[in-house]
């Protein structure tokens, strides 16, 4: 079977961003861009499914800018056998991606699309579940555990009181948590390699479907501050002002 | 305009973070509507009907919503959506999972965790871990919106009674069954509402030695938290991580204990009233945010803490 990877090019999770000083947005020029971390165990998840024979082929998708590529060339370089890019250059939000990524999954035919649970620029944390409800497929959302055996995927998800487990029948949307598995450093020749890879590109606006965004930003703002705090010697102290100044015990 | 909220429960309670949800709905203004959807949750029912301010409880009573799977419960939800303007569930696992479903089926963009609304289209909701505030506007006939619980006060949970409405539901969705479920267990009190709590991060070294924290948070009645390094490291189980990528806590008393206060776990805390750190290096970035710091090892202090309490 053939799996879909879709991995999402961000601002790096070290980077603290800064709001632009116009409330326009934040700004990303110039700072370290790398792909979702989510989005690495998607594509690690996919590549023991080939390695254990499960799946065929793997396939990394993005939609983004044209520098979207190189978060591609870093799938590639970890051993997807290539890759989609649909370009473009403004943000595309979590239903148009969902959308576009329907019709790559009418053109490619996968069993398995496995997503990031959450994208940490914009946290939205919805494209997954988003493509499922459109492909009318079952969700596996939040996994740390996929299991295949033929045609039915045992499922373990992680929730607000601990995990559960979930039979699944393919064909079927899997969304990741970092606990799925450990992503792999792509190594030198890999990356030489993943440059001869192919990268097929079409602009995203072509692909019929409606992207145009619902939501409107309106500004941006910077969160406000913590006032500084004071350091106590000891838990004797920490006691005293915890009873005493603030009254929290 | 008319507001559908979706209780979160377990067919035995009302999730109290469905009342501070009802509240963001409170803010947007008109009739506020409860769905139930469970298996013989009659006790959940009888709970949402006497809920402060709430004109009619939908029940759904189906045993293919006895599990929450997003599945059915996002298709029992877009079919009542017609009838409303706005539809709200707390951003907690439960929501996250079905209400962009509904939001694909519906083709309309849902508004994740929102923390304040500015009026009936408009409301704001942090990106990038927190570090951003972004006011977004919506265009959609229907507005879908995860609610960012610690954001908003909880509604009184008596004073109402609501008339109770029962709605059918079609047939399951067939390719997915709930298989079983592993809960931890805790005598501790729930992480999301607690007054105080107490977190451990990878500085404690070891799932042994995490029981101090436990002991700790015995001392003060508080619910125990952790880093998600911790959790990766098998110190505690994954409902306890605090974060951008967990679960976010606005406590009366945080105590982040060997913790370095990376962006992502600040995220999920930063907003608690009274913040303590105790780490053995003074330039942890955590002590950017607390109030009370203690720069020394968490193995001399926090037993002299359980010891003075
Ligand atoms: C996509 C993504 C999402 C993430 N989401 C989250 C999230 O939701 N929540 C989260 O917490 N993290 C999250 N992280 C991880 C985050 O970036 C940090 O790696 C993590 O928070 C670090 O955990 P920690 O502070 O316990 O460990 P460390 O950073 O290793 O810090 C341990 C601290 O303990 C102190 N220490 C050690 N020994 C002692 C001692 N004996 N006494 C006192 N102090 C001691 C050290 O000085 C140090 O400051 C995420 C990361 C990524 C990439
Ligand atoms: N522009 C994009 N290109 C490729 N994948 C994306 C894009 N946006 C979101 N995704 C996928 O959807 C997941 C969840 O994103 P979000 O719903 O935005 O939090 C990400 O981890 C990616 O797997």
């Amino acid at each position: 079977m053939k799996v879909l990877v879709a991995v999402k090019r961000v601002v790096d999770f070290n980077v603290r961003v800064r709001v632009k000083s116009d409330g326009s947005g934040v700004d990303i020029d110039n700072v370290k861009m790398s792909m979702n971390p989510f989005d690495e165990s998607a594509i690690e998840e996919a590549l023991r499914m080939r390695e254990a024979g499960i799946a065929s082929e793997v396939i990394a998708v993005s939609i983004g800018g044209t520098k979207s590529q190189e978060t591609l060339r870093t799938a590639l370089a970890m051993g997807a056998d290539r890759a989609i890019h649909l370009e473009s250059t403004d943000p595309v939000e979590p239903l148009g991606v969902a959308k576009l990524l329907t019709k790559i999954v009418e053109q490619e035919s996968p069993e398995v699309v496995i997503l990031g649970k959450q994208a940490i620029d914009d946290d939205s944390n919805q494209t997954g579940q988003m493509l499922a409800a459109l492909l009318d497929w079952p969700q596996g959302s939040f996994a740390s555990k996929a299991v295949f055996d033929g045609n039915n995927l045992s499922l373990t998800r992680e929730t607000d009181s601990g995990l559960e487990t979930l039979s699944i029948t393919l064909p079927a949307v899997i969304t990741t948590d970092l606990r799925l598995n450990e992503p792999r450093y792509p190594k030198l020749p890999d990356i030489m390699k993943a440059r001869k890879k192919p990268i097929d590109t079409h602009d995203a606006a072509s692909m019929g479907v409606d992207i145009a965004p619902r939501l409107t930003v309106l500004n941006v703002t910077e969160p406000p501050a913590r006032e500084p705090g004071i350091k106590v010697a000891n838990a004797a102290e920490l006691i005293d002002k915890l009873k005493n100044e603030t009254g929290v015990i | 305009m008319s507001i559908l909220v979706v209780a979160e429960h377990d067919n035995a309670s009302l999730n109290p973070s469905t009342l501070n949800t009802i509240s963001a709905a409170a803010q947007i203004g008109g009739e506020i509507d409860l769905l139930v959807a469970g298996l013989d949750a009659s006790a959940v029912v009888d709970a949402a009907k006497a809920v402060n301010g709430i004109s009619k409880v939908i029940s759904a009573n189906h045993e293919a919503l006895g599990d929450g799977l997003a599945e059915n419960i996002a298709w029992l939800v877009k079919g009542l959506a017609k009838d409303y303007s706005h539809i709200l569930v707390s951003a907690s696992n439960f929501g996250k999972n079905f209400m962009p479903r509904v939001a694909a089926m519906l083709d309309m963009m849902q508004i994740s965790d929102i923390t304040e609304v500015v009026a009936d289209d408009t409301f704001v909701r942090p990106i990038y871990a927190g570090n951003a505030l972004q006011t977004v506007q919506s265009s959609d006939a229907i507005k879908l919106i995860t609610v960012r619980t610690t954001a908003f006060d909880q509604i009184p949970d008596n004073g109402g009674s609501a008339e109770v409405i029962d709605t059918e539901v079609d047939e399951a969705f067939g390719r997915i069954q709930f298989v079983s479920r592993d809960v931890t267990e805790s005598e501790r009190p729930d992480l999301a509402s607690a007054k105080i709590v107490i977190s451990g991060g990878r500085g404690v070294g070891s799932k042994e030695d995490f029981a101090l924290i436990e002991q700790l948070a015995e001392k003060l009645n508080a619910a125990v938290g952790a880093s998600r390094a911790a959790v990766d490291a098998g110190y505690a189980p994954n409902d306890y991580q605090v974060g951008q990528t967990g679960k976010v806590v606005a406590p009366d008393l945080y105590i982040a204990v060997g913790i370095s206060g990376a962006i992502q776990h600040l995220a999920g805390m930063k907003e608690s009233k009274v913040i303590v750190a105790i780490n053995k290096d003074e330039d942890a970035p955590i002590f950017n945010v607390a109030d009370y710091g203690i720069v020394a090892d968490l193995f001399d202090v926090v037993p002299e803490l359980i010891e003075a309490l």
